[in-house]
């Protein structure tokens, strides 16, 4: 069985400390630390478990800047058989649409025949969720969103939990399939020490001469080097997947981003009262005057 | 006639009624039709849905595209993706909106796809206006508002060279309009002629879980966070909602910390409120948390650190410890009201 994870890169949008809260109140988003996307953890550890339970080969996906080549060595770390960094200039700017068709490009241009595809429910610093859908559509497949649990597979079909939040459903789909996993779904798995100290070394394209330099040796030699070692991070452009440059990055991209505002913490008219008996009369005083009560 | 095409709902069924989501995409729809000066639909996809199309015209829907067909009585992405996609490219919707609701999060991108047309999730706001690009100007476009980053950021976004304009809206931000009984319109039935490919996913067993928890219409909310210290802490807050007739609300941090279930997360991965009263207890007031309640009436903050940002949008605070200052609070109220 071939399961193909997507992963993505993130700011920190959850831990904004005071260091990338600038003096106007606003975010110095340079600052934010960049992570693996929490619940992409979640789909690879959902991958990893079906490795488990049935055998597979794990394959992540990841498009992004050079250094989203972090998030795929800790993924090699924490089990993955083989990792993609999708990178190119010319895949900047992508909005939803544009992204999942360079990924789905990669897939039908690269990675077929596969059974399933795992992302995350969606990625922290969007929060749209719409990638993974839209992956779908453009592979011709069917989706099943908000998966918790696999719970059979067998002759082809899966049976999976969904958590909708006031639903639940039990359904039963025909692989190919995309499935997308909530944070409650599992607990990521730590990475293996024993591969730590394999995988920290693995190199991307883009860290080639890099390394050529620090080892003192030919590109050529590190490259054949490290795929022989399988410490190689696959690394495709627009060539490699064959995209129509016309669908790809900021151009690609039928959605604009006309302005950006800073959120502000708002001032307010704030009455403190005394945490003792006195304040607190006085507080409900003024509720029930000001009829908060109804 | 207007050059622009009509604006579109997509109407969800939720417990065999239109969702609540649906009516307040009819307030903001009308809002928006009226700008471009053409007419709103909804679209309705169901089984035995007629007497569905009559609440959606009293709540301001001048057309109503119907498809009622047993392949649709429960909501599976298939059928509906390929039943919507193919009316929108035979009407030509200008604007398409959704509710950001799962279902909508699930059926919304997949039908941006096919079309290859622009989807913004979670807008907070819609409005009509302009966009300018490389010296040309587009006139009535639909800015899409949404809140980016972990609500740091709020971004506008346009698609303006494509048509459907298609976004989802966040549950619970756009008021419900006033309903007109005996409001009419045009029902328009939408033929709907099922596919083998249709039913690569079938629902095998499907629970409603009891909705305890109503935190959308309450009017007076009870919140607790991670300052709270633990689950018997917690109680606290339950018994000054008791005393207040009101629900009870949770930061994500004490959902994460397991002082409570998740269905009472307030904020922006869980839901979004505007009571009459807000009272958020041992709360820091990160902005996810903030973007789910800072619109509420009055906002009551109590937290042992001066320096929280949940100050930053509070109308009364109490600097003081939580455990202290409640079972006060609580005295205080069983005496007056």
């Amino acid at each position: 069985m071939r399961i193909i994870v997507l992963a993505k890169q993130v700011p920190d949008t959850k831990n904004v400390t005071g260091e990338v809260m600038k003096p106007d109140g606003t975010l110095n988003r340079a600052a934010l630390a960049a992570i693996f996307n929490p619940e992409d953890l979640n789909a690879l550890e959902m991958a990893l478990d079906l490795k488990d339970r049935y055998g597979a080969e794990v394959i992540v996906i990841t498009m992004g800047p050079p250094r989203a080549a972090d998030i795929l060595r800790d993924a090699l770390c924490r089990g993955a058989d083989r990792v993609i960094l999708l990178s190119d200039r010319r895949f900047a700017g992508a909005d939803t649409l544009a992204t999942s068709y360079t990924i789905a490009q990669a897939i039908t241009t690269h990675l077929m025949p596969f059974d399933l595809v795992v992302c995350g429910r969606q990625a922290i610093d969007g929060d749209t969720a719409q990638v993974p859908p839209q992956v779908a559509e453009k592979l011709g497949i069917p989706q099943v969103t908000y998966a918790v649990e696999v719970l059979e597979l067998s002759d082809g079909r899966m049976r999976l939990r969904r958590d909708l939040g006031r639903r639940e459903e039990v359904v039963e789909a025909e692989l190919p399939l995309l499935i997308t996993v909530p944070r409650t779904a599992n607990r990521p798995r730590w990475p293996n020490a024993r591969r730590l100290l394999k995988y920290r070394h693995a190199r991307c394209g883009f860290e080639l001469e890099a390394e050529a330099r620090r080892r003192r040796c030919e590109v050529e030699e590190v490259l054949a080097d490290l795929k022989a070692r399988g410490l190689y991070i696959e690394t495709w452009g627009a060539e490699e997947i064959q995209a129509d440059l016309a669908r790809i990055g900021l151009g690609g991209s039928p959605t604009k981003v006309k302005k950006v505002d800073s959120v502000v913490l708002k001032g307010r008219s704030l009455r403190f009262f005394t945490p003792d008996d006195k304040g607190i009369k006085e507080l409900v005083s003024e509720l029930i005057e000001e009829r908060t009560f109804g | 006639m207007s050059q622009h095409g009509e604006v579109w709902t997509f109407a969800e069924i939720e417990d065999g009624q239109i969702a609540g989501v649906s009516l307040e995409l009819l307030g903001k729809g009308r809002e928006l039709a009226r700008a471009l000066g053409v007419p709103l639909a909804a679209v309705l996809l169901g089984h035995r849905i007629r007497s569905l199309a009559d609440r959606l015209f009293a709540y301001g829907a001048d057309i109503v595209y119907g498809a009622d067909h047993e392949c649709l009585a429960e909501y599976t992405t298939l059928p509906y993706a390929r039943v919507l996609t193919n009316l929108i490219r035979e009407r030509k919707p200008e604007i398409v909106l959704y509710g950001a609701t799962p279902l909508g999060r699930d059926l919304a991108p997949r039908v941006a796809s096919a079309l290859k047309t622009g989807l913004t999730a979670d807008c907070t706001d819609l409005q009509i206006g302009s966009y300018e690009s490389g010296g040309r100007v587009y006139q009535n476009k639909l800015l899409q508002i949404r809140p980016a980053w972990g609500g740091n950021i709020i971004a506008t976004i346009v698609s303006p060279d494509h048509v459907p304009e298609m976004a989802t809206v966040r549950e619970g931000v756009m008021r419900v309009p006033d309903p007109v009984e005996g409001r009419t319109g045009t029902y328009i039935e939408v033929p709907v002629n099922p596919e083998p490919g249709d039913f690569k996913v079938r629902i095998l067993e499907r629970r409603t879980r009891p909705k305890r928890v109503d935190l959308r219409s309450a009017a007076i909310i009870v919140a607790g966070g991670y300052g709270m210290g633990s689950r018997e802490n917690f109680a606290l807050i339950h018994e000054l909602a008791g005393v207040l007739g009101g629900a009870v609300g949770a930061s994500r941090a004490a959902v994460d910390a397991g002082f409570i279930d998740a269905e009472h997360q307030i904020g922006q991965t869980g839901t979004t409120v505007r009571p009459k009263l807000y009272i958020a207890c041992g709360i820091s007031g990160a902005v996810q948390h903030r973007a789910g309640m800072e619109e509420s009436a009055k906002i009551l903050a109590i937290n042992i650190d001066p320096e929280a940002p949940i100050f930053s949008v509070a109308h009364y605070g109490i600097v003081g410890d939580v455990r202290e200052v409640i079972p006060k609070l609580i005295k205080a109220l069983r005496g007056k009201l």
